[in-house]
């Protein structure tokens, strides 16, 4: 072992530049499962005719494949027929896509969550449909919802490290790469990275206990 | 390399593709026993009268929950080998899956013992059972059929992760999947059955979980 020499600024610039990889694609997910998974999840709770079936086949399947494999679908296949995108982009879109399928059921069980009678009242109060989602059943399930999308997002953060398949230059495959300069750098770097994503995922999951907290 | 479809690639390289899959199997089911042990043991120590094991209960799972099972993977496969230690990639990912699974395990089991009655622990320690005694025949019994579905859940993000084995070259599916795919260039064909090969043990479980869940919600009205 030899955390000097691991953490020497070289060494230590490039751990910290693979870090900076790992959140800005972390960030840029995180927004556009969101996104997605809000959208999907509304779809299938507002039961749209014939859609939202589709989107329950291809959401139970997706969340029964393993992230890997969605990887390499959007990575190694979707380039043979036409969609080729940059490695960057694509380590994004399938964490976008498996994540947002993650997101989509909390926001549908959120929806479902809310009592039927609130709803009931609400439309007998005069309110029309979209206010009732707007005024009663968003509110009430947002709060539900916030928690659990919250450790998705802790999962998504330690997700990111999976584009080391397709050589995604994050955190953990800038440490391989180290690994192979001296053997006796791997136990101080693979210390330091678990530091850096102890300190982002316990803070996310702090804030998510404050939310819990507030909502019982 | 072509998009095409070609169905005979499974028959071609049927043995490979079973030798993935059988790993993919064991690793799993290893890593399920295993973490299933370990996470009990860690959230009785989280619920023991007794600090320092509740502190050391606590920081496993709030450390292992919040860092990457790939790192955790890496410590076996990189960091151990460096003291002297050396695993191939299917021990050192199967045990990665154990240590890492082991942390939710444990928080969903301390979630069923703490939604077990004080009254059933009192009852027991009353009748002169000791504190272990009272773990084991009243309140781990009652707590299990509660965690069930949690647990599944797990084993079923275990058998998904285990694709992780593939990082460290562990004989899994996936890295079959890369290995034939390197000899037919049939990406599609070769990624979409190993798809279905996932799915035959995934969605069976969630397919169980579902069930559970429904039931224990009839059951609680």
């Amino acid at each position: 072992m030899d955390f000097a020499g691991a953490y020497s600024w070289p060494n230590l610039s490039f751990i910290l530049q693979g870090f900076g990889v790992t959140l800005l694609v972390a960030a840029l997910s995180i927004v556009f499962s969101f996104v997605l998974g809000t959208i999907l999840g509304a779809i299938r709770y507002a039961r749209i005719p014939i859609l939202y079936r589709l989107l329950a086949v291809i959401i139970d399947l997706i969340r029964n494949l393993p992230l890997l494999l969605i990887i390499y679908f959007i990575y190694i296949v979707l380039p043979l027929v036409g969609i080729k995108l940059p490695l960057l982009w694509a380590a994004i879109s399938a964490l976008t896509i498996f994540e947002g399928a993650m997101i989509s059921e909390i926001v549908r069980g959120g929806l479902n969550s809310v009592d039927r009678g609130q709803i009931e009242a609400a439309r007998s109060s005069g309110l029309s449909y979209m206010q009732t989602m707007r005024l009663i059943i968003l509110p009430l399930a947002l709060r539900r919802m916030v928690p659990p999308i919250v450790s998705q997002f802790i999962s998504l953060l330690k997700d990111t490290s999976l584009c080391v398949i397709i050589l995604l230059p994050e955190m953990m495959h800038n440490i391989q790469i180290l690994q192979g300069h001296s053997p006796k750098y791997v136990i101080p770097s693979l210390i330091l990275a678990a530091v850096l994503y102890f300190a982002v995922n316990y803070t996310l999951s702090i804030i998510a206990r404050r939310l819990e907290a507030k909502t019982i | 390399m072509t998009g095409k479809f070609d169905i005979h690639i499974l028959f071609d390289h049927w043995d490979r593709f079973l030798e993935g899959f059988l790993h993919t199997i064991a690793s799993s089911a290893l890593a399920l026993v295993g973490s299933f042990i370990l996470g009990t043991i860690i959230a009785v120590m989280r619920i023991a009268p007794l600090k320092p094991l509740n502190w050391i209960g606590t920081a496993y799972v709030e450390f292992i929950r919040n860092i990457p099972l790939l790192l955790v993977v890496f410590v076996f496969f990189l960091g151990l080998p460096t003291l002297g230690v050396p695993l191939d990639g299917f021990t050192s990912g199967t045990l990665g899956l154990m240590v890492y699974t082991a942390s939710f395990i444990a928080e969903a089991i301390r979630a069923g013992i703490q939604s077990v009655p004080s009254g059933q622990s009192e009852a027991a320690r009353a009748t002169g059972l000791s504190y272990m005694q009272t773990m084991l025949h009243i309140i781990l019994p009652q707590a299990i059929k509660i965690v069930l579905p949690s647990i599944s859940n797990q084993f079923i993000n275990l058998v998904k992760n285990s694709s992780i084995l593939a990082v460290v070259s562990g004989f899994d599916l996936m890295y079959y999947a890369d290995l034939i795919n390197a000899d037919t260039f049939l990406p599609l064909t070769v990624y979409t059955i190993v798809a279905l090969f996932y799915l035959i043990l995934t969605l069976p479980l969630s397919m169980a979980v579902h069930y559970m869940e429904r039931r224990f919600r009839a059951a609680d009205r």
